[in-house]
């Protein structure tokens, strides 16, 4: 029976969620921002293992299979729609889309 | 047939809305049966009403008759309701018969005209409005048909409306006695605040009950009444507008500015005598500034040239007479000379209609000359109006009711020598300009040719104003000649008879009588002499120097005009200047402004650009963390 | 065992910052795999065995790889590179850091004021774990599996080509 820091857990989450911000609002190119989005998910997920682990229960580690099925729908479909961004502007840049036709 | 009474202001306000309804679109011959026959029939049964009155009277010499209610609220009970007494039925005699022999003048008078439907729509609706001015039980009833009249005076002043000039000088009318109704609005807030009733019977029996002869409240609310009968009575200071707007139509200043609706301040005053009463130093200020007006408009009447200006003139003057006689307690005096007033006065303006309209619309009494002989019929009644404002001794109305007044001004306690003497002196400064009046025009040598001579309903009316301006005045005598007084007999249950007796008593009356019938025809005797036999030393003195610049100062009006406009009209347009862009609406524009500046600074959130978005998400979710940690 | 959890920490934040601030996508793509693994250890130190696989086998197995497969499929080239460090200027990075500064500020201060101090590990293993997603969390298993239904029906749709060239050409297109 080892103690460990929960602290460092939430702390750690916390770090990695704001870097994963960081990345969303900075880098231009489509395929980074989904990447960035991911970093933050995966951190909300270490959040709620954490939680979990605190309470002895599954429940944490439950949300995180529910958090990992949505990361894999949203990835797969954002994927989808940047290869079609690509096909129609023919540049990965997001800002490239910043206007609506008609 | 007091029963019908209702149907006196009625059928003249049924004849506007016909004329104003279809009056295009029938010929002309109807337009002037509806227009002229409305007030005919009110004239016809207004004679009825006043036999049924005088030989079988009804209580108290007072009969009412309630409509409707106008409105009933927070204890305010007003109704459409015409109360009949000796001093309405008298108007009501007056207007109805002069209107109808002016509406009969004007059929024929203005059948060239393109607006004549609209002509007598106007005058239709302004003798409904009129009779039910006088007819009024109470005092907002009166006000509707005051500004009934007022609104009227405007639109037939103006009623050439394509040429500015007219539109100014209507626009003028309306403004300066706007300033005396606002008066007499103020005036009827304060008798409601204080008596919690507007009927005027109740007024006048509440009045001495609870105010003491001389209180604040008396005066206060006697000054505003008169404010606002100077306005409507076109008396100093608010008489500027009456010269200008002779620029309506001549029937339309027989009838509104000669007869009627300038005497609805005297009407107004008399109808309130008791408050005045109670009130001597509103009757001071009355007298005084009658006496004022009527030397002022008379030496202005003597230096005018067109021969409108000079009869206009004469009405401030000859109303001055009747506040003179208010003022000094005589209100059957004043209510006499009313009467004899509206006749002579209607008679000189159609008369001048019937020569202006034959000289082919030349207003310039210097370029007429000699027309006796061309218009014979005009010369004649003419000389009988003019005897009559002159005061003739014995052969004139005019002559009985000046008496009467000049009687009163010297014998009434409220009275005084000084305005006997004004009244005097203004006998025969009138007597000198209506004499220059009738030398200038009818003698001398014919200068112009008469283009045609007036038909038969233009004459007719004229004739029986004639009859009417000399022997109308025998009903009222002074007691050296036969003393009647069945004037002020009849009027006795509405106007209390002058404290002192009506008839000129004694060798102090015989004597006053003599002097003022010597001055009067002193007057006709200057007149001769200076506008007939010496027409060139007259001119002389008129063109040099001195004479140049008093005649100036006098046809001008004693320079009212030029002070109103540097005093009040120029301040008035500065501030107009300044405030050009309306600081109010500043609020309005700024607001519209506000919201569009609000818009375009929002529609940046809008950029399409992802980054921006998840930006802002982010920043919400920030703003959303605080809110839930930190509060 | 502290000590790995600290150390694992640190692996996990520094690969996630060398992730964004790569201009070469494969690159920041292995130093995303490098963190996931970090948290996987994390995972299993906390007694969390189950998802520590699940975060290897699924997120950086399958997800990362998908990620790759992509960026192989656009052909991205050595321009990409340079277009990269145009966009990635300094200055575009004061705005983003300090909004996520504050966010850190906010959850930091939020986790200190919480019961969290110190855990007391014990293992909870698959078996719990599968007994909790057939108990009480059924329908939740359930809907996942129409997301997932609904992301591979999106994902085929949107990621057919149009036209006989899939070149990437903007070209009329009908409703598709």
């Amino acid at each position: 029976m080892t103690t460990m820091s929960g602290e460092f857990g939430l702390l750690l989450a916390s770090a990695l969620f704001a870097l994963g911000l960081i990345g969303v609002l900075i880098r231009r190119n489509i395929i980074f921002i989904l990447m960035s989005i991911e970093v933050m998910l995966n951190a909300a997920g270490l959040a709620f293992v954490v939680a979990g682990s605190r309470w002895h229960q599954a429940d944490g580690q439950v949300m995180f299979i529910f958090i990992l099925v949505m990361a894999a729908a949203e990835v797969s479909v954002g994927l989808a729609l940047a290869l079609q961004f690509f096909r129609c502007f023919g540049t990965l840049d997001a800002d490239a889309a910043g206007r609506m036709r008609g | 047939m007091l029963e019908l009474l209702w149907l006196i202001p009625a059928l003249p306000f049924a004849g506007f809305i016909a004329l104003v309804i279809a009056g295009q679109r029938i010929p002309r011959q109807g337009v002037a049966l509806v227009g002229a026959g409305s007030v005919g029939v009110s004239a016809v049964l207004a004679a009825l009403t006043a036999i049924s009155f005088i030989t079988s009277p009804p209580a108290g010499h007072v009969f009412s008759q309630n409509l409707w209610t106008w409105m009933e609220v927070a204890g305010l009970k007003t109704g459409i309701s015409f109360v009949l007494d000796p001093l309405s039925l008298i108007m009501l005699l007056v207007i109805t018969s002069v209107g109808f022999l002016i509406h009969l003048y004007s059929v024929e008078y203005m059948k060239e005209e393109e607006g004549y439907s609209r002509f007598f729509a106007y005058m239709n609706l302004f003798v409904g409005s009129m009779l039910t001015l006088v007819l009024a039980d109470n005092l907002l009833l009166l006000y509707l048909g005051w500004e009934g009249v007022g609104l009227c005076s405007y639109l037939l002043i103006g009623f050439w409306y394509t040429d500015p000039e007219n539109g100014y000088a209507s626009r003028k009318a309306f403004i300066v006695t706007r300033i005396g109704d606002v008066a007499l609005a103020l005036g009827i807030f304060l008798l409601y605040t204080q008596f919690r009733t507007l009927q005027i019977q109740e007024l006048m029996q509440q009045a001495p009950l609870h105010w003491k002869t001389g209180s604040v409240l008396a005066t206060t609310a006697a000054f505003l009444l008169l404010a606002g009968a100077l306005g409507k009575s076109a008396q100093i200071p608010l008489q500027t507008w009456l010269p200008d707007a002779m620029a309506g139509p001549t029937p339309v200043s027989a009838l509104i500015h000669a007869a009627t609706m300038v005497t609805a301040g005297v009407y107004l005053i008399a109808r309130t005598n008791v408050l005045f009463s109670l009130a001597p130093a509103a009757m001071t200020a009355t007298a005084i500034i009658g006496a004022v007006t009527l030397l002022l408009a008379g030496c202005s009447a003597l230096m005018q040239q067109d021969i409108k200006r000079v009869l206009a003139y004469s009405t401030i003057s000859q109303i001055g007479y009747m506040f003179l006689a208010l003022g000094v307690g005589a209100w059957s005096a004043a209510m006499f000379h009313f009467m004899v007033h509206a006749f002579f006065k209607a008679l000189l303006f159609l008369a001048a209609g019937v020569i202006i309209a034959s000289v082919h619309h030349e207003r310039d009494m210097i370029k007429m000359g000699g027309l006796r002989k061309q218009l014979p019929v005009a010369f004649w009644t003419f000389l009988a109006g003019s005897a009559s404002l002159s005061a003739i001794p014995l052969v004139t109305a005019g002559f009985y009711s000046k008496e009467f007044i000049l009687w009163q001004t010297w014998a009434s306690p409220s009275g005084s020598r000084w305005l006997w003497m004004a009244g005097v002196t203004g006998a025969f400064v009138t007597s000198l300009y209506t004499f220059r009046m009738v030398f200038l025009i009818f003698y001398g040598e014919e200068k112009v040719k008469v283009s045609e001579n007036p038909s038969m309903s233009l004459k007719v009316p004229l004739v029986i104003l004639a009859v009417l301006s000399l022997f109308s005045g025998f009903v009222e005598t002074p007691q050296t000649l036969g003393e009647l007084s069945l004037f002020t007999d009849f009027m006795r249950t509405a106007l209390p008879a002058p404290s002192s007796s009506s008839a000129a008593q004694g060798s102090a009356g015989l004597s006053l009588l003599v002097i003022a019938s010597l001055v009067s025809l002193a007057g006709v005797w200057a007149a001769y002499l200076l506008f007939l036999r010496h027409r060139a030393f007259t001119e002389a003195v008129a063109l040099s120097g001195p004479g140049k610049i008093l005649s100036r100062f006098w046809s001008s009006g004693w320079g009212f005009d030029w002070l109103y406009a540097r005093a009040i009209v120029r301040p008035f347009l500065w501030i107009v200047r300044i405030n050009r862009d309306d600081f109010i609406d500043l609020i309005y524009g700024g607001t519209a402004w506000y919201s569009g500046q609000t818009y375009r600074f929002l529609s940046f959130t809008q950029s399409g650009n992802v980054r921006w978005y998840a930006a802002v998400l982010a920043f919400g979710a920030v703003i959303l963390l605080a809110l839930v940690v930190f509060v | 065992m502290n000590a790995m959890l600290y150390i694992s920490g640190f692996v996990a934040m520094i690969s996630t910052l060398m992730v964004i601030t790569r201009k070469n996508a494969v690159h920041a793509l292995l130093y995303l795999i490098v963190s996931l693994l970090a948290v996987a250890l994390i995972f299993f130190v906390l007694g969390a065995p189950f998802v520590a696989a699940l975060e290897v086998i699924i997120y950086a197995g399958a997800i990362m790889v998908l990620f790759i497969f992509v960026i192989m499929m656009l052909n991205v080239n050595i321009e990409s590179a340079q277009q990269e460090r145009q966009w990635m200027s300094p200055a575009g990075w004061v705005g983003p850091a300090c909004l996520s500064a504050v966010l850190l500020g906010e959850l930091i201060y939020a986790m200190t004021n919480s019961s969290i101090r110190l855990i007391n590990v014990s293992m909870v293993g698959p078996k719990q774990v599968g007994i909790s997603l057939f108990g009480p969390y059924l329908i939740a298993v359930e809907l996942a599996s129409m997301l997932l239904l609904s992301g591979l029906i999106g994902a085929t749709h949107l990621g057919r080509r149009n036209g006989r060239n899939g070149d990437g050409k903007n070209r009329e297109r009908r409703n598709s």
